[in-house]
């Protein structure tokens, strides 16, 4: 009987979606073509705290968590901080506009044929990765709503002790 | 216990483990178009109604000149345009 | 949903209650089972996607639209402003109220054979309030109509859900009107009717470029559904019409709309989409209506957008309706609104975006025209003793803003 029901219960968890990453477990690398012009690739980053969002141009949360994320890099990029925007426009010429809208200071990615997207199996537009100095994914978010930054701000200094 | 009634019991809930085990491998439908994958849709041509107001003045047109209403998307608001 | 519904049958056919006092512990751990059962399966569902992830639907977006309605046919001039405001507060509830002014200028065939013209005009107020709660959108409206001699009240609910990461939308909605029922000349109102919508949608993205929709709309009204100051005609004289006092419809709309940009060279590269309605409507009046709508959108530019539209009618008679009537029935009515007849329209708006600055406001000015061509298979113009038709023109110029 018992048996039984740890069958039943294990068959059912097993069906639940879990989307990759999960935390805890080392960030996928990637190399990309940031809007500037040079690769960047993840590992590089290794010692510091990165976040990294995904974002679009056709997608209004992600807009409005632009001048945050710009706010949140100012802020600790000097205490070991990199914010790494991921853009998935099928057009990096919206990109780049947007960005210069918005005056965005970190480094913008070009993932224009959705390879890390696929990589980071994003469930949401916006998504935000943060990740450890020792390069493991450590928070997730999905979507953006007012206030949300108030937790990134938090785990990025939990993060950076 | 007798056997007939525990022989019934487990036979059902194997019954029962059966299907959860299907339903489970039916549970996490993929979607099949990832939020990565729907600038195309995001943009406004790809909204069935666009203008709300523009919507309704159309839809009250035909209302009030044809038999058929209804299944438009447009909500509510009567009218004595007999 | 469907799970918990076999889980629930597998649980009744267990042994019942009451049975041998001997098998009572077996019998506790198994319902206890099943109930742990039907809570992961209640919980888990169907749709894996919301186990997995805090999928939120957003509120509407901050909008506001000013319009200029026309409409001239038929011997019908009607016209006025429109004026919709959607704000979202604190981001836990958007607000919109929509006024609608509508002035009549009424010299129709029914009006200039029977009556005499007449103008007049007639206010609508709407509000409506947008929740959201996860995945789901809540909206609840209301609305009042008020004419010289006409009063609308109506009230509805709206609600949405997603399902699959936005891919499939569930919607259900409920509307209640009820109306005051007057007549010129008349002091006070003579009589009411009351009308219900009952409507379900269901909306699919089926690919990066396709969408499609399902929409199915049952219809009921009950009390005075005529016109004090429409003449029915039996034996060549004109007798008041009779209607019945209730009526009962449905509707069924199916949509396509897909994005066709770069699918066909010769089309350019602009960004494109094709879209096909088509809506069945049946009632127990005994009308059957098919339309047919047909759109195509294309941007020209950053800045400029066209639509082209083209849309079919077709429409049975009610049980009831005569032209002249030649027995003598319970019910009998001229009103060509449900004779049969099929109209044709051909459409076209053009948009221009004025002020874009991505991500704080946009504000967009509209301009659309259509044509629609209406003919009466059973309805005579009395002036020439033809059958009736006529030409329509509906021309709406606005301003959208989003900010």
């Amino acid at each position: 009987m018992r048996a039984l029901s740890l069958f039943i219960t294990a068959a059912l968890t097993v069906g639940s979606v879990q989307a990759a990453p999960a935390p805890s477990t080392p960030a996928p690398d990637f190399t990309l073509r940031s809007m500037n012009g040079p690769n960047l690739r993840l590992q590089e980053q290794r010692g510091k705290v990165v976040l990294l969002n995904f974002w679009a141009t056709w997608c209004a949360p992600c807009r409005e968590e632009m001048p945050h994320l710009n706010r949140l890099y100012e802020k600790y990029r000097a205490a070991g901080f990199v914010l790494l925007g991921v853009n998935v426009d099928d057009d990096p010429a919206n990109a780049l506009g947007v960005a210069g809208t918005f005056g965005v200071k970190f480094p913008m990615l070009l993932d224009t044929d959705k390879q890390v997207s696929k990589l980071y199996d994003l469930a949401t537009m916006p998504s935000t990765v943060l990740i450890d100095r020792d390069g493991k994914v450590r928070y997730l978010h999905r979507g953006y709503k007012p206030g949300t930054e108030l937790e990134y701000d938090q785990q990025i200094r939990t993060l950076l002790k | 216990m007798k056997p007939t009634t525990a022989l019934a019991l487990a036979g059902r809930l194997a019954a029962l483990a059966a299907l959860a085990g299907a339903l489970a491998g039916c549970a996490p439908i993929e979607p099949w178009v990832k939020p990565y994958e729907r600038e195309r849709l995001a943009d406004p041509i790809m909204q069935f109604q666009r203008d709300a107001l523009a919507e309704r003045h159309r839809d009250h047109v035909f209302t009030v000149r044809e038999g058929a209403r209804g299944a438009t998307g447009v909500q509510g608001g009567g009218c004595g345009c007999n | 949903m469907d799970a918990t519904r076999g889980a629930h049958a597998l649980s009744r056919s267990l042994p019942p209650e009451g049975a041998r006092a001997a098998d009572q512990p077996s019998r506790i751990r198994a319902r206890r089972l099943v109930r742990a059962l039907l809570r992961l399966l209640g919980l888990g569902g169907l749709f894996g996607g919301i186990a997995g992830g805090a999928q939120a639907v957003d509120l509407p977006p901050d909008h506001a639209e000013a319009m200029i309605h026309i409409y001239d046919g038929g011997g019908v001039t009607a016209s006025g402003p429109a004026l919709l405001v959607r704000k979202n507060i604190a981001n836990k509830v958007s607000l919109a109220a929509t006024y609608y002014v509508d002035m009549v200028s009424n010299a129709s065939i029914d009006v200039v054979t029977t009556a005499s013209p007449y103008r007049e005009t007639r206010q609508q107020l709407d509000i409506s309030a947008d929740y959201a709660v996860r995945d789901s959108l809540i909206r609840v409206s209301a609305s009042n109509g008020q004419e010289p001699d006409y009063t609308a009240t109506t009230w509805g609910v709206d609600v949405s859900q997603e399902l699959l990461e936005g891919l499939t939308t569930v919607s259900l909605g409920f509307t209640q009107g009820r109306d005051q029922v007057g007549q010129k000349g008349l002091p006070g109102y003579f009589d009411h009717a009351q009308h219900w919508q009952y409507r379900l949608g269901l909306t699919q993205i089926i690919s990066p470029r396709w969408l499609a929709s399902a929409n199915i709309e049952a219809l009921a009204d009950e009390g005075f559904l005529g016109s004090p100051y429409r003449a029915a005609r039996a034996f060549g004289a004109l007798v008041p019409e009779r209607n019945p006092r209730t009526r009962s419809g449905r509707a069924l709309k199916l949509r396509a709309l897909g994005d066709v940009s770069g699918l066909f060279g010769w089309m350019g590269a602009a960004r494109q989409a094709v879209r096909a309605e088509y809506r069945y409507y049946w009632d127990n009046w005994a009308i059957k209506a098919h339309t047919l709508e047909l759109g195509y959108s294309r941007y020209f530019g950053d800045a400029w957008l066209a639509d082209a539209l083209v849309r079919f009618n077709q429409q049975s008679a009610a049980l009831f309706y005569s032209d002249n009537a030649s027995t003598e029935t319970l019910y009998v009515s001229r009103n060509r609104q449900l004779s049969a007849f099929n109209s044709i329209g051909l459409g076209g708006k053009l948009s221009y975006t004025w002020k874009k600055v991505p991500g704080q406001y946009d504000i967009k000015v509209h301009g659309s025209y259509e044509f629609v061509r209406f003919d009466y298979q059973d309805f005579t113009d009395l002036r020439t003793g033809q059958p009736y038709a006529f030409n329509g023109h509906v021309l709406q110029l606005y301003v959208t803003a989003n900010f």
